[in-house]
Parts: structure tokens; sequence; C-alpha cells
């Protein structure tokens, strides 16, 4: 018999416990930076008048994806009035949104790198492949230990979850520009930086675009998991019904999160088809 | 001096290029080196000078490093060793600058695939050498204006190049490449892409382009038809290497290989034409005695030329007469053509072949009169005439 034990766990916790108190300050400045993002958003969403914000909403959607969306979004958004889960749904979007905000914020500049140099997709890589494949309920334990119960934790657990793809899909649209669009661009003798503002970024753009709808749904579906945690909203609302059995209220959340999924999946396709058309 | 000098050049793609080239100096293939070394010889030792205003064609079938070698020169690609001199400046050892400046001011690039940007419209693609070398918009704009109307594409200012055809593409891979006014253009395959109608009506536009401005230019091309059309000399590549330099007659006439004669006996007409099929009309020609200096004078204004044959009451072939002579003769008032007449010139038979006229072509810069046994005048040959001739694929039927 092999008779053996690694103190995994053992490690972390103490890793872990030495971390969070060395870094205590700095991570109370994230986490003040973070928790601006989400109230903003927030009090952008349920400051005024749910009615406003509906027809807003409604209007938004009809400039950018069409009449047929628009409706569906007037319709699903009043349908939420209706259920009276306003406020719970106005939460998710602006923890969805601020995620996708955050993430792109890194995952972007990320792409961009690891598509100009090998050396950084070799080691952005294992990273991405880590943050994907791990389960994502075990990174709710330390974004708990970091930034405590509440939006933040879930705010940077979503993070952690919809970072991966617009990382890869931007290094991937990029690296696939034609190498003779390079070269023209470079024959004309374009540095390093015009050769990616000028021909790269635009012609990898509807790759991108896949990305940040990627974001968005990973983003709007962690909201969800990461009610555990005290992300509030829609989450919390199917979390209760689960505790409590109940399947009515249950269903009120998951038709709600359902609603705003094809919302914001539609939106974005659209956007990202807009730039395929524009080339 | 040479605008363009390339010696010994060579690029090694693979993991060890220094024991390539070792391994080729001491005379291993490039086969044995890539089972060996997994390394590829693109271009193995090539030298050639390209002199201002030439336009250079590099001739070789694909897989031959002809496109490696023409990256080579504005180190698109990095060469492994051997030098690239451009105007004087040693582009091999240039620094990153000076080279973002070299392909700013003096060379650029038409390519293949044309490599016009999807995302701007054709006036923006025009400009974008400009905008790179930093003018300001209004005046790129402007140069990006003229240059398209040089390449016949005004009016598709604002299209984008999705909704233009290919040989339509190319012409705005060419103005852009133009808008800048290089000194030297780089053309790789530019335009093998395009259906032979529109490849030649390109061909066509870019001599008329060299006889309006003579650019420095180089060439690539797989297309014998199209290197003998186009080229003032020829470059022929065989794996890498570079097997024969020379104008389009020398490698005709004295192909210096099994490879160059291979590729030449499909242009094996030149030993089927004969003059009389290469032959222009004689439209123009003034009769002597009769004619004086500023007949003739006229006569060459209205046809274009440089030099007219005269000829008796007859037909019969007198001699010829130069532009600048007559017009010194009426300048000096002189009444009749005798003086200028210039009666030692070559002439040949109807039946002669197309191989032996290359020779007294290139000997002298004066066409060639084409007579009957009573040296009656039948036709002329300049050359070229007999190029494009060639060039077009026998064409003994018009």
């Amino acid at each position: 018999m092999i008779d053996f034990f690694i103190p995994v766990a053992d490690w972390i916790n103490t890793a872990f416990d030495a971390i969070s108190l060395s870094i205590s300050p700095t991570l109370r400045t994230i986490s003040a930076f973070l928790e601006t993002i989400i109230k903003g958003f927030e009090n952008i969403l349920l400051w005024p008048p749910e009615v406003v914000i509906l027809v807003l909403a409604s209007i938004l959607v009809w400039r950018v994806a069409g009449a047929k969306l628009a409706v569906f979004a007037f319709l699903g958004l009043l349908a939420t009035i209706g259920m009276d889960v306003w406020q719970e749904t106005m939460a998710t979007v602006a923890l969805a949104l601020s995620g996708t905000l955050v993430s792109l914020l890194f995952a972007i500049p990320l792409g961009i790198l690891a598509s100009q140099s090998n050396t950084a997709e070799r080691i952005i890589r294992p990273i991405l492949d880590f943050m994907q494949t791990l389960p994502s309920f075990v990174y709710l334990i330390p974004a708990v230990m970091f930034f405590g119960m509440g939006k933040v934790a879930a705010l940077v657990a979503t993070m952690i979850f919809a970072m991966p793809p617009p990382v890869r899909l931007t290094n991937l649209g990029i690296r696939e520009v034609s190498h003779e669009m390079v070269e023209a661009a470079r024959s004309f003798g374009s540095n390093r930086w015009q050769t990616l503002v000028d021909v790269q970024l635009p012609l990898a753009m509807p790759t991108i675009m896949a990305g940040v709808n990627q974001c968005i749904m990973m983003a709007l579906s962690m909201t969800v998991i990461a009610s555990m945690i005290g992300a509030g909203g829609l989450g919390l609302v199917v979390l209760r019904s689960m505790q409590t059995l109940d399947i009515g209220m249950g269903t009120v959340g998951g038709l709600g999160i359902v609603i705003l999924a094809i919302i914001l999946d539609r939106l974005t396709e659209s956007i990202a088809g807009d730039n395929r058309n524009n080339r | 001096m040479s605008l363009i000098e390339v010696n010994n050049l060579f690029k090694i793609f693979g993991k060890n290029p220094t024991k390539a080239q070792k391994m080729l100096a001491e005379g291993y293939s490039k086969d044995q080196i890539l089972s060996k070394l997994q390394a590829t010889v693109a271009v193995n030792d090539a030298s050639f000078t390209v002199e201002q205003g030439e336009l250079f064609v590099v001739m070789g079938l694909s897989g031959s490093g002809k496109s490696t070698l023409i990256r080579c020169l504005n180190r698109l690609i990095e060469p492994t060793s051997g030098r690239v001199i451009i105007d004087g400046a040693e582009v091999t050892k240039m620094d990153h600058n000076a080279l973002q400046d070299l392909r700013r001011q003096k060379i650029s690039m038409v390519f293949q695939g044309f490599a016009v940007f999807p995302h701007m419209t054709v006036l923006e693609n025009t400009a974008y050498g400009l905008k790179i070398r930093g003018l300001p918009l209004k005046e790129r704009n402007q140069k990006a204006y003229e240059t398209l109307e040089m390449v016949g594409l005004k009016g598709w200012e604002n299209y984008y190049p999705d909704q233009l055809s290919g040989g339509m593409k190319q012409r705005v891979g060419l103005a852009r490449a133009l808008a800048t006014e290089p000194d030297i253009l780089l053309m790789d395959e530019a335009f093998s892409a395009l259906d032979p109608l529109i490849r030649k009506e390109m061909q066509n536009e870019l001599i008329q382009l060299q006889n309006t401005v003579r650019r420095t230019i180089v060439f690539i091309t797989h297309d014998l038809d199209e290197a003998l059309k186009i080229g003032d000399r020829i470059a022929l590549m065989k794996d890498g290497a570079i097997v024969q330099i020379g104008t389009p007659e020398e490698i005709l006439m004295n192909p210096a290989s099994n490879y160059v004669e291979k590729f030449v006996e499909d242009v094996d007409r030149s030993r089927v034409l004969t003059a009389e099929m290469v032959m222009k009309k004689p439209i123009a020609v003034v009769t002597y005695p009769k004619d004086g200096p500023r007949v003739a004078l006229r006569c060459m204004r209205e046809n274009g030329i440089s030099s007219i044959f005269a000829v008796d009451n007859r037909f019969r072939l007198q001699g010829i007469v130069m532009a600048e002579d007559a017009l010194e003769a009426v300048e000096q008032n002189q009444k009749d053509l005798t003086q200028i007449l210039n009666r030692d010139i070559s002439t040949v038979k109807p039946d002669t072949i197309l191989k032996d006229l290359f020779s007294l072509l290139s000997q002298n810069n004066l066409p060639l009169a084409v007579v009957d046994n009573e040296n009656r005048l039948l036709g002329i040959i300049v050359r070229g005439s007999v190029m494009a001739k060639l060039a077009e694929g026998g064409g003994a039927d018009d």
C-alpha cells in the first residue's frame, strides 16, 4: 500500500491567511474600486422609475438590434415588473455588466499581449485553462476570503469566470488576420502599434466581439452561482426558492435570467454583425 | 551606381541556418540539408544589381524562392546572410528606425493577394502609406485622388474593396504603392491572381506607367510570357539560386542551362516566327528624293515615331532619316534629304526567323527594314513589337 499524505489543503489555508493579512490594504482599495462600479450601475438602473428604464432600454435595443428584439425586450422587462422581480433583475444586470466591464478591461489587453508575443501566449494560456476548468465553486471561497461576503466577491468570481473567452478570442482574432495584410502594413513602414490599431484590431473585431458576447453570457450565468456568496439579484431568488422548495418562485427567477440572457445575447450579436458588415 | 545591389544573399528557414549555410558551401544539396537539418534553403547565394529606372523581373516556379528574395529587399523577411544595398545605404545593417524610414520613403510593395485593407475605403487604402508617413489628412487625400485617377479608379474613392473586382482591387494595391512616390516598387506576383485578359491589360498599363514616370521595379512572376513582355532584364531562379540574368533576348537565345531551356521551349515560337509575321506595315515613309526634311519631320510627328524610312518611287528602300537630323536640316533650310539620309541600315528578308532578328535588333536601336528580293520595303520591325508578339503567344494570326 502507498501510504503518504500531501497536505495541500493545509498549505493553501496557511498561504491564504498569510497573503490576505499582508495585502489587506491593497485588497481594500481594490474592493472599494469594484464596489464603486457595481454601485454605479445599480444606481443608474434603479434610481429612475421602472418605466423610464424600461422605455430607454427598449429604445436602445431598437436602435442597435431592430424592432423585433425591442418588442421582446419591452415585453420581457415588463414581465419582470409584473412578477415583482424588477429590483432583482436590475441588480443582476448591474452585476453582469460590471463583471463584463472589468473582465474586458483586463481581457482585451491580455489578448492583445498574447497575440503579439508567443512567450506571453505560452504563459497566459495555461492560466486561462486553469481558470476555465477549475469548478466555479472552488474560487468562490478565496473570493470570499479576500473580499468578504457580498457583491465585490461575487464580482471577482464573475471576473475569473468570464475573462478567459474574450482573452482567447482577442488573441485568436488578431492572429487570424491574414499574413499578407500584416505584411502590407509593415511594408509601408507601419510600426507595431500602427499595424495593430490600423489593421489587426479592425480586422479582428468580429472575433473580438464574439468574445465580448461570450463574456457577457458567462458573467450572467455566474451571477446565479455567485448568489451563494451574496451577489443578490435574481440568483438570490433562485437560491432561496431552492432552499424553501418553492418551484413557483424558482421559475420566476429563472425566467428573469432567461429574458436577460436573450436580450443581451442578441444585442451583442447584432453589434458584432454590424462590425462584420462594415468590412 | 546601381540603385539596388544584392550580394551573396542567403535565406535559410529552420533551426540551424548557420550550419545549413556551411553545408551549402561544402556542396550539399538543398534536399540533403532539408533531411539532415530540417532547414529549408529559400534563397541560395543570390547576387544581382538593378539600375535606376529598370524593370527587373525575377522569374521562377513556385518554391524557387523568388517571393522570399523580394521580401529580403525590404526585410519583411530577415536574410540569413549577405548584403542588400539600396541607393548606397546598406539595408541589411539598418536598425529598426532606419528600416522603417526606408519603407516609408523609398520602397513600396504590391502583393499577389492584393492585400488591400477590407475595412478601409479605396481612398483610405490609397492614402495608407502617406498616413504612416505622417502626412496631414488633406494632403494625403489629395495625393490619393491623383494616384487613383492615374490608375483609372476615379470615382471609386468611397467604395470598399468588397465592392470591387479583382482587377480593380489590384489597381487599388498599385495606387497605394504609387501614392508614396517610391524610388522602388516591389511587385510580388502582382498580376498572377488576375484572369488572363485583365492581366494583359494591367501589364500594358504598367508599361504605359513606366513610359511616363520611369520607376525602378522589381517584379516577381512565374510566367515567362509576362517576364518577356514587361522585363528590361530577367533573372531566372531555381531552388533559391539565380541561374541566369539577362535581357529577354539573351534569355531566349542563349539559355544558360537546361532549366532555362525548358522554360524557353515553351516560347520556342521565337524559332518559328518569321520577320513577316511580326513586322508592321510601313504606314509612314518618305519618298526620296522627292520629299524634303519638313515633310519627313511632319510625318514622324504625326505618327509619333523618331525615325522614318525613305523609299524611292518604286518603294525601294533608300535609307532612314532620324528626327533630330531632320530637325537640324529644317533649321539649316536644307531642301532635300541627301545629307541626312542614313544608307547604312540593316535589312532582313521576310522569311528570316525571329531568332536571328534579335542579334540585329540588340546591335542598334534603329528599326529593322524587311525587304523583298528587289529591295522593296515590305515592313518594319521594332524591338518592342517583337517582344510583345512573343508574349502574346505567337499571334501570327493578325
